[in-house]
């Protein structure tokens, strides 16, 4: 039996994507909320997060990566279609990743303005992978409602983002930051429902494919089954709510859990995604297998993978290690 | 707009990126193992001078390597917002290599390097050590990668095609293509010569604002040193280069050396004005059969002139005077090291005028490395993948209006960025290290 290579490449970039989207989303969101807080509590948050937003960015070249060299017809239709959000978000990224750097190095206005950068960076970054969603999911239809669609899931990737973000600063800090966290968590919750929402209904409406993927022949086994995913994502927003509310009652010991959730919210969103758009890479246009690169070049590549991400996850894990428990003010010292 | 103006802005605006962006890796490459000396240094003799040492090129490296990642990550979609081209026809040799690339040097290096800056004083000594050898490593491994896909664009070799794509038919070859030993040991003291004048440069800043330092002091001399002893290595690594690229690339000699006409016993010309419009060089100061005799050692021997390849030779002026600069600036380093090694020896400070040149050619190494840049990517044109693939063959669908907001948005970006990390480098250096 022979290994169906593209199948395999589109699995490890989804899995790519969805690494990247779990781990700079939190460090994206944690540059978000940094208006919300003094500048003691500030100086935590960037702890927290400088030692991992470097790692967490390279899940995104891994991703466009194996577009680019997996997939590279898709790789041209894609970026080409979406040149402007693609072009915010780097010089988001770009602002955000040196201003990790340029703030604390920087003194009195050029400090002020460094800090006023690292938040819009982290904004703009956020907001336009959230268009690049929206586009990507209707195809690319030109049109005012379909733009407007694509703002409203820029701003709810935001919202996810926030979500992971307090999360991830509930696990990481404590105190009043800690509790402040709680709060904005909260809020995050409320946006992510409303973009999963808004992004539920809207693909089905939009594809036709997609529309019948979910309730071609309602209600039949499988499509009961798919109800799941739906359900557990419900489930994951309770415990989340229900977490945040033990712990403002006192009980610590649950701080890892509105993480727990929240990633468990992302991923889920996820594999609902992945299940409508399979097979293809290009809605209704373009399946993975059409797309693919020539055999040889995904076999040496896929040589490289199966070597290197044991190693990966190993050095990965370790510097989590490193790093684990809460964060101290200092680091930048 | 026309195409032919649209393909400009492409190339422009890519030129820009990879521009800004060659300039932090080949910063940081030879900076990581300077770094890793320093640290070896402090754990050998426990002498916080080396800490406060490593300390303080530890944030200017820091600082160097966000640069680099940022500008790295916009070009990595770059490759597919202008030239979706590239990776249609060659997609199967440039792929897998960008892959390996990622998977091999960004992944260590980034996680690495977390531990490396902030660390210290989570894990012993050793395991610091260690993630300090891992990002230099992984740096090392990244200018590997990516250079072996630039010299196989040069001079490519190990491809075969089947069912009219193009794909590796032998990877060791793809590779070890014949330009890339050259190339990648060329960008290698590159990098070390930049690393190196950055170094001494900016301690001999901290010596003129500070009148003494010993920290800056022993930063000075490390610099000077290594720039000593890489700067010949690096004219005689450039020339051999230069042989193996008449060999591979004649078209690319031609347009350096701005020979015209193919003939026998062509001369050196030190100096012109190349005209690619009449095809000839004014105001030339030449030495007779100087070109043969260095290129073919022989003084009658016959050089490939531009006619030989046009309508596809590359651009004459930009890389006759880029070449020019980068060999100029080359030669100065070496007059400034060594002039720099004696200056410092037996720990003797040098006067202020001295200071005042090692501190003004900081970014000698930056200049040189672009020039070098634009010489062989300018004279590889009108290909960008040698006989294979045309730069105007590899041009993407964007407009040129989605170009020009595009580029006029990184201008601003990059401007922003290098003006302040120029002031906090100066900054940090002026302050210098502290126990």
């Amino acid at each position: 039996m022979s290994l169906d290579l593209p199948l395999v490449f589109a699995a490890l970039m989804g899995l790519a994507m969805l690494m990247y989207v779990l781990l700079d989303g939190y460090d994206l969101g944690v540059g978000m909320l940094m208006p919300g807080a003094d500048e003691r509590e500030q100086e935590l948050m960037v702890a927290s997060i400088g030692p991992f937003w470097d790692a967490n960015e390279t899940w995104l070249v891994l991703g466009v990566g194996i577009l680019l060299v997996a997939f590279p017809i898709a790789h041209g239709i894609i970026l080409g279609a979406l040149y402007l959000p693609v072009v915010a978000m780097l010089v988001g990224l770009m602002l955000r990743g040196v201003a990790f750097e340029f703030r604390v190095k920087a003194e009195g206005w050029h400090r002020e303005l460094w800090n006023w950068l690292f938040w819009f960076g982290s904004f703009l970054a956020s907001f336009a992978q959230g268009v690049m969603l929206g586009r990507f999911i209707t195809g690319f239809h030109p049109g005012f409602g379909y733009y407007l669609f694509a703002l409203l899931v820029g701003a709810a990737l935001c919202g996810g983002y926030v979500l992971l973000g307090a999360a991830w600063l509930i696990l990481k800090t404590e105190g009043d930051l800690q509790r402040k966290a709680m709060g904005w968590a909260r809020w995050g919750l409320a946006w992510v429902a409303l973009g999963v929402a808004l992004v539920s209904l809207a693909t089905p409406m939009v594809s036709p494919t997609v529309h019948a993927k979910w309730f071609e022949d309602f209600p039949s086994a499988r499509t009961l089954a798919l109800m799941l995913l739906p359900l557990a994502s419900v489930l994951a927003g309770w415990v989340l709510w229900e977490a945040t509310g033990r712990m403002k009652r006192g009980e610590r010991e649950f701080d890892w859990m509105p993480l727990l959730a929240a990633a468990a919210i992302f991923a889920l969103a996820f594999a609902g995604l992945a299940y409508s758009l399979f097979p293809y890479v290009v809605i209704d246009r373009m399946t993975i297998w059409e797309a693919a690169a020539h055999p040889s070049a995904l076999r040496v590549m896929l040589a490289g993978v199966v070597i290197v991400l044991p190693l990966l996850v190993a050095y990965t894990a370790f510097a989590y290690r490193v790093f684990r428990g809460k964060a101290r003010s200092g680091l930048y010292e | 707009m026309e195409s032919a103006e649209v393909l400009l802005l492409a190339r422009a605006q890519f030129g820009l990126n990879i521009g800004f962006h060659i300039l932090f890796p080949s910063l940081t490459i030879a900076l990581g193992w300077i770094l890793l000396y320093f640290r070896i240094r402090y754990a050998r003799t426990g002498d916080s001078a080396w800490l406060a040492t490593y300390k303080l090129w530890t944030k200017v490296f820091a600082l160097s390597f966000a640069m680099g990642v940022v500008s790295g990550i916009t070009m990595s979609f770059q490759f597919g917002t202008n030239w979706p081209g590239y990776m249609l026809k060659v997609g199967n040799i440039a792929g897998p290599l960008l892959a390996f690339e990622v998977l091999t040097a960004f992944f260590l290096e980034a996680t690495f390097l977390g531990i490396m800056l902030f660390g210290m004083n989570r894990v012993p000594g050793w395991v610091h050590i260690f993630s300090s050898a891992m990002v230099a490593i992984g740096t090392t491994l990244s200018a590997f990668w990516i250079l072996a896909l630039n010299s196989w664009m040069q001079t490519p070799a190990g491809h075969v095609m089947e069912g009219g794509q193009i794909i590796a038919g032998d990877w060791v070859k793809v590779i070890f293509n014949p330009s890339f030993p050259f190339r990648f040991a060329h960008m290698l003291i590159a990098s070390g010569l930049t690393a190196a004048f950055v170094v001494a440069g900016l301690s001999a800043w901290r010596l003129l604002q500070a009148g003494d330092d010993a920290s800056a002091r022993k930063t000075l001399r490390t610099g000077l040193a290594l720039a000593a002893v890489r700067a010949p290595l690096q004219i005689f690594v450039g020339y051999l280069h230069g042989l193996k690229t008449l060999e591979h690339q004649p078209a690319k000699i031609a347009a350096i050396e701005a020979i015209w006409k193919t003939e026998k016993g062509v001369p050196l010309v030190l100096f012109a004005i190349p005209d690619d419009e009449r095809r000839a060089n004014e105001f030339a100061i030449e030495i007779p059969k100087g070109a043969s005799l260095v290129l073919k050692h022989d003084h009658d021997a016959e050089l490939e002139g531009v006619d030989a390849f046009a309508p596809d030779a590359a651009p004459v002026a930009p890389v006759f005077f880029a070449f020019r600069a980068m060999v100029g600036l080359g030669v100065l380093m070496l007059a400034l090291a060594w002039a720099g090694v004696w200056a410092t020896r037996r720990g003797l400070l040098p006067s202020r005028r001295m200071l005042w040149a090692f501190a003004a050619s900081t970014f000698i190494g930056w200049i040189a490395t672009l020039a070098g840049w634009l010489v062989t990517e300018i004279g590889r044109q009108p290909w960008l993948v040698s006989g294979i693939l045309r730069t105007a063959g590899a041009a993407g669908g964007a407009s040129g209006a989605q170009i020009g907001v595009s580029l006029a948005g990184y201008i601003v970006t990059y401007t922003v960025m290098l003006v302040a990390y120029l002031v906090v480098l100066t900054h940090l250096a002026g302050k210098g290290a502290h126990p």
